[in-house]
């Protein structure tokens, strides 16, 4: 993302690119701790995927109003601050919703807060656009990450309790996994998501290789991505 | 860094303007974050208060209403009323008004991390009546079934745990044995595929019921006064 | 041994509900710091620091908030003072060990956005402990990290000279080391019981 001045339009890429091209999770590899931790049914990942997006949106729309005002020298500490305060917001009102969510998810919605996405999207991205840029770039890593989410919590939930969304899909006979609601198969699934894109890039890599003759610069999409952390 | 010749550095800002800046953003985030808690305060109050009273309404049989005492050396309160801090007490009370039990919380080490349980206690028949795992991180599947287990869950429907004759502890030790081996009072039935979880139950039930059921034992008559006669009990 | 014990507190962060492998706190350090031994037992060192600093201020900054019925300002005054913590140890290491600020150095700015610090804080909150069973939670946990990222920099030297499908090289290989990391820890539960 390149240093421009705020006159940057909005394009379907500042949207998309935080659900495909630069997904939080599995482009990034940004925030592994709640997606490992709560991901053991769907109804856990989606309760954290909406409660992450809150916070991404609501903290990186105030930083970005706020980008002028806030001097450089502080501006790590001031985003910290904000960030916790709306963490905090979150926190009470999952309570007040409900119980039970708030049970589930325990001590890993004030862990929101040291979820690097939302500080590092703070940085590169909301200090440096417009309000209406920074809103539809942090709905749009947001999404993504509720999407990852959802991904490992929809192959757990179904594997290890042979439910989806808490109705049972398998029917009596089958026996569950149970490796995979227990923290080794967060490890597994994660790993197993990442091998897939990676298989599918690598192939279409490939593919676009032998369609043109000449060597392309396919390395720019491809492989590299992985390595970024 | 100080390669970069002074006259070229961005010029520091002033440190009181960071200061104020940090300072205000303090303030507005102090502020937001208070409103929000104020406002969220009566809700999450009275989730936790109808959970609370749920459970507690689950393990006294035929309990519909729940009052709240508190147990200190000197004797058992009302909660409105009590003179100083001590263990917090549910009595459960039927339809009419009769007094049904009461539930304690128990806690104990299980498989892998603290289990919490709230159990039920009715003096009429010096048994355990019930009891409700509220907190547990035990394994899906297996330790787990000290929540789901039909076997074991009915362990609890009447466990006896009658005082013995000094009043100072229990006749006989609360203890969960291998499955399908329970036969002198106060044994419990274990779990295949779950020992140490369902042992853990026993033991927490043993220690709490040990130190708390003699303590609560002179106190049974008021605990167990019908609802709206508490002016009575002030009387004497 | 009971419950509230501090040889089980230790050990329940430290190997039991491991704080990297079991509460999936510190993933990115182990993700991104673990693939060469020494640096990764420096980061484990310079964590584990922060980590007990940071849980006995956070202890004491829950009694004082507490004291003044002011726990909604707990999350802020943490990351707050986990930062300061962090700033503080760059500082003093600096000054009296230049050697081992050399080798710490360029990690401790990474570690204020490591969850198994504030981890550490909040859990400690949760479970109420008193200031010595905060001390021995966070010397367990800190110890817990260590383990981890040591075992896991240790298998990922070995599998560099492993001939590894492209596909599975980087990230999805640590996860999956990780996993059977995980796995083995779990024998662990029980343990005591």
């Amino acid at each position: 993302m390149a240093i421009k001045p705020d006159t940057q339009p909005i394009t379907p890429d500042t949207f998309l690119s935080g659900i495909w091209r630069e997904n939080p999770v599995f482009v990034m590899l940004l925030g592994m701790c709640p997606v490992l931790a709560v991901t053991n049914s769907v109804a856990n990942a989606l309760a954290m995927g909406l409660a992450t997006t809150f916070v991404l949106l609501c903290s990186n729309a105030l930083v970005s109003l706020l980008r002028r005002q806030i001097p450089k020298e502080v501006r790590i500490a001031a985003y910290i601050i904000i960030i916790a305060t709306f963490v905090t917001v979150v926190d009470y009102l999952i309570h007040a919703i409900s119980l039970e969510v708030y049970d589930a998810l325990g001590a890993f919605i004030q862990l929101i807060v040291v979820n690097c996405m939302i500080l590092g999207r703070a940085e590169a991205f909301a200090s440096r656009n417009r309000l209406s840029n920074t809103l539809v770039n942090s709905l749009g890593m947001g999404i993504g990450f509720t999407i990852a989410l959802l991904c490992l919590g929809s192959v757990r939930e179904l594997l290890g309790a042979g439910a989806l969304l808490g109705y049972p899909i398998f029917g009596q006979s089958f026996e569950p996994w149970i490796i995979m609601l227990l923290p080794p198969g967060g490890f597994f699934v994660l790993a197993a998501w990442l091998l897939l894109f990676a298989w599918l890039k690598e192939s279409q890599q490939r593919r676009k290789q032998a369609a043109a003759a000449a060597p392309q610069n396919g390395g720019k999409l491809g492989g590299a991505s992985i390595h970024a952390r | 860094m100080s390669s970069v010749p002074i006259a070229q550095r961005p010029k520091p800002t002033a440190s009181h303007k960071l200061i104020a800046t940090l300072g205000l953003i303090s303030l507005c985030s102090g502020l937001l974050v208070v409103s929000v808690f104020e406002f969220t305060k009566p809700y999450i109050a009275e989730n936790q208060r109808r959970a609370l009273e749920a459970a507690v309404l689950q393990v006294i049989p035929g309990a519909v209403e729940r009052r709240e005492f508190i147990l200190t050396p000197q004797g058992v309160w009302p909660r409105q009323d009590a003179p100083a801090e001590g263990r917090l007490i549910h009595a459960g009370f039927d339809a009419q008004g009769q007094f049904k039990g009461v539930a304690l919380q128990a806690a104990g080490r299980g498989y892998a991390d603290v289990i919490r349980i709230l159990y039920g206690y009715n003096p009429a028949c010096e048994c355990i009546v019930g009891m409700m795992v509220l907190e547990s991180r035990e394994t899906p599947g297996l330790g787990d079934k000290i929540e789901t287990d039909q076997n074991f869950t009915a362990n609890f429907r009447n466990l006896s745990a009658a005082l013995n004759a000094e009043r100072t502890g229990l006749a006989h030790e609360i203890i969960t044995v291998r499955p399908g081996s329970r036969q002198a009072p106060g044994e419990i039935d274990g779990i295949t595929g779950a020992t140490v979880s369902a042992n853990a139950i026993g033991r927490m039930l043993n220690e709490s019921a040990q130190v708390w059921l003699p303590m609560l034992a002179p106190h049974w008559s008021a605990l167990s006064l019908p609802v709206g006669a508490e002016e009575a009990m002030d009387g004497d | 041994m009971h419950a509230d014990s501090l040889g089980f507190i230790f050990l329940n962060a430290a190997i039991i509900n491991n704080f990297v492998l079991a509460l999936f706190l510190g993933i990115c350090p182990l993700l991104g710091v673990s693939g060469k031994l020494n640096t990764a037992f420096s980061m484990g060192l310079a964590t584990s620091l922060v980590m007990l600093i940071s849980s006995v201020s956070a202890w004491l900054i829950n009694e004082i908030l507490t004291h003044f019925e002011l726990e909604f300002l707990r999350l802020i005054a943490y990351i707050a003072v986990i930062a300061s913590a962090v700033q503080l140890v760059e500082m003093s290491l600096k000054k009296f060990s230049p050697a081992l600020y050399r080798a710490l150095g360029i990690f401790l700015p990474l570690i204020t956005t490591n969850c198994a610090i504030l981890g550490v804080a909040l859990f400690q909150t949760n479970y109420e402990y008193s200031f010595v069973q905060s001390l021995f939670y966070s010397l367990g946990a800190g110890t817990g990290f260590i383990i981890a990222i040591v075992l896991m920099a240790g298998l990922r030297e070995k599998l560099d000279l492993a001939d590894v499908p492209s596909i599975a090289r980087g990230a999805a290989m640590s996860l999956m080391l990780a996993g059977i990391l995980s796995l083995a820890f779990m024998g662990f539960a029980g343990l005591g019981g």
